[in-house]
């Protein structure tokens, strides 16, 4: 087991490396120089002097980025050109916000797929399936943001139970908490669908093999096989689907929290683009795929977690 | 024809049809602004009613299934023209530096979702249809070099790739000629996902700014526009959405459909 959380650890470092130095090269790539960029055409040239020296538009290429990795991997992502704050600060609060969303969401994602997978699985070709399986087809169909404007108008507007935006923040964690409920059923519904689908057909598989059959004849009902045994063997494309979903949930996010005007990491970034904040834009978009690839990680840990004979893969 | 292809083609082809025929023709012009019509209820004149410039929302829904389809199918054409030669390679260098290396690469595209590429390419070159493309179509490569990776290898075990082989046939002669059209239907099925996958993409974008620009017609901008008028006048926000959730289902029947019938083991489990 060792031998391979250490080979996953390689893999995930490299990754890392390489994302960030893609990041890296595509900021350099704007028209003129990222400093000229930032300021705008009516810039003066001792203002942009003096921010080409704080970028360090001085130094050849590759010394800047190792010195910009640098300073990350000690939890410096340099100062917000507009807000003259540092980003590490920034982003540590927006997480505050976009992680617990993406958590919430995720978990309710699992809760809603759960029971319909093993529910359609059990009655498998029945009715119950085909409207369970319908009604998941409608669900991947459906945009999250268009789906959080629907909840806003009926438990928002209309029904005046939950709020319809904003973040009171963590000092009233029951407020804070209610705040998310819509963000985060808007991001999972679409997410939930996904699941329930893979886990139904991933049961239907393997509630065809052998080892179920053994299981029935020594006595177990269908539904006792299902969820000591099919249930298990079912979650490895289950898993997959998981640390994919993060990943889109993280984005999903982005969108969300500007439907709802929270104030997370996408709206951070998308007010970073508005006033041409490069180096924000840079660091939180790091941050975000870092934390898909620190997710896949866990995920490819969680596989040999699941399936031993992985591990000797 | 099972009931679920049949609705998926439908849907799929009347959106389609929309689209093709608002280049020619709709009701009236997408963006001719009639304040004093300003959201108007679905009517005999305004099928689908009028948004708060009183700009008629089923020509620009029509105009906006162009933009929608237009973006959604360049991205694919991006996705498979350089995924599916990427697949293709690492299966014909199965197990070499190669494979790892375009594998490698395509975990990392994998890494930054569509919308993580578009907030790049959106910072560096400014919003457009055009950019929403390119970043669509980033995302989709690693999805088809996969697909066409995963397709292919069990194809190069077959006999008939080996006769070839022994007949002087070279790796990329048999991948175009023996391995394409064996895959082909897997390709079909996975570009109608991902055309669908591409249409939320593009609303999403266009929704937040990203897609699309005034006075190009989409349906992510649409409902942009009608956020703050949901409670007003629900139908300015229910029908762009609607006109959304359709198409993707119609693709995603129309998908499913296809893979059945490409798929002889899935009819078999079914």
């Amino acid at each position: 087991m060792l031998r391979y959380v250490l080979r996953q650890m390689i893999v995930m470092g490299s990754s890392l490396l390489a994302a960030s130095a893609l990041i890296f090269s595509v900021v350099e790539l704007v028209p003129g120089d990222p400093a000229s960029f930032m300021l705008g055409t009516g810039a003066q040239p001792e203002t942009l002097a003096a921010l080409r020296q704080q970028i360090g538009l001085d130094q050849p290429l590759a010394l800047r980025y190792a010195a910009w990795l640098g300073a990350i991997l000690h939890g410096d992502f340099g100062t917000s050109f507009t807000y003259k704050t540092p980003i590490a600060g920034m982003i540590a609060e927006r997480l505050q916000v976009s992680l617990p969303l993406a958590l919430m969401a995720l978990a309710l994602a699992i809760a809603l797929a759960l029971p319909v997978g093993l529910y359609a699985a059990a009655r498998r070709d029945r009715a119950g399936d085909g409207l369970a399986m319908g009604t998941t087809h409608l669900g991947i169909a459906l945009p999250n943001f268009w789906f959080a404007m629907l909840l806003v108008l009926v438990f928002a507007v209309r029904l005046r139970w939950l709020p319809a935006g904003g973040f009171p923040g963590w000092s009233d964690p029951l407020a804070a908490l209610t705040s998310l409920i819509l963000p985060a059923t808007a991001l999972a519904l679409p997410q939930a669908a996904i699941l329930a689908r893979v886990l139904r057909s991933a049961l239907v598989e393997t509630m065809g093999q052998d080892y179920i059959r053994t299981a029935r004849a020594k006595g177990l009902t269908a539904g006792q096989a299902l969820r000591r045994h099919a249930l298990r063997n079912a979650l490895i494309p289950v898993l997959t689907i998981l640390g994919m979903q993060f990943s889109f949930l993280l984005a999903g996010a982005i969108i969300i929290e500007n439907v709802f005007y929270l104030p997370g990491l996408g709206r951070m970034i998308f007010q970073a683009i508005t006033q041409r904040d490069l180096i924000v834009v840079q660091s939180a978009v790091l941050v975000l795929v870092a934390a898909v690839i620190a997710v896949t990680f866990l995920v490819d840990l969680a596989y040999g977690a699941v399936d031993p004979r992985l591990r000797r893969a | 024809m099972r009931i679920g292809p049949a609705l998926g083609a439908a849907l799929a082809g009347l959106a389609l049809s929309a689209a093709v025929l608002s280049a020619f023709w709709t009701p009236y012009d997408a963006g001719l602004m009639a304040i004093a019509d300003k959201l108007q209820p679905p009517s005999g004149a305004h099928w689908f009613g009028t948004d708060h410039f009183g700009r008629d929302i089923l020509s620009m829904a029509m105009a906006g299934a162009r933009t929608s389809m237009a973006v959604a199918l360049v991205a694919v054409a991006i996705g498979m023209g350089l995924g599916v030669p990427l697949g293709l390679l690492a299966a014909a260098r199965r197990g070499t530096w190669t494979d790892e290396i375009v594998m490698r690469g395509n975990d990392l595209i994998f890494a930054f979702p569509s919308l993580v590429i578009a907030i790049l390419i959106t910072a560096v070159w400014g919003p457009s249809a055009l950019n929403a493309m390119v970043a669509i179509g980033i995302f989709n490569v690693p999805v088809f070099a996969r697909v066409t990776r995963g397709a292919a290898l069990p194809v190069w075990v077959l006999d008939y790739i080996r006769a070839a082989r022994v007949a002087g046939k070279g790796a990329g002669l048999i991948s175009v000629q023996h391995i394409l059209p064996n895959i082909a239907g897997l390709l079909i099925v996975q570009a109608t996902i991902q055309f669908s996958l591409g249409i939320l993409a593009e609303a999403g974008l266009s929704y937040v700014g990203l897609g699309a620009q005034p006075p190009t017609p989409s349906w992510g901008r649409m409902l942009a526009e009608a956020q703050t008028m949901v409670a007003l006048a629900p139908h300015v926000a229910v029908i762009p959405g609607l006109c959304i959730v359709l198409t993707v289902l119609g693709l995603n029947l129309l998908g499913d459909g296809l893979r059945d019938a490409l798929d002889p083991r899935l009819r078999v489990r079914r």
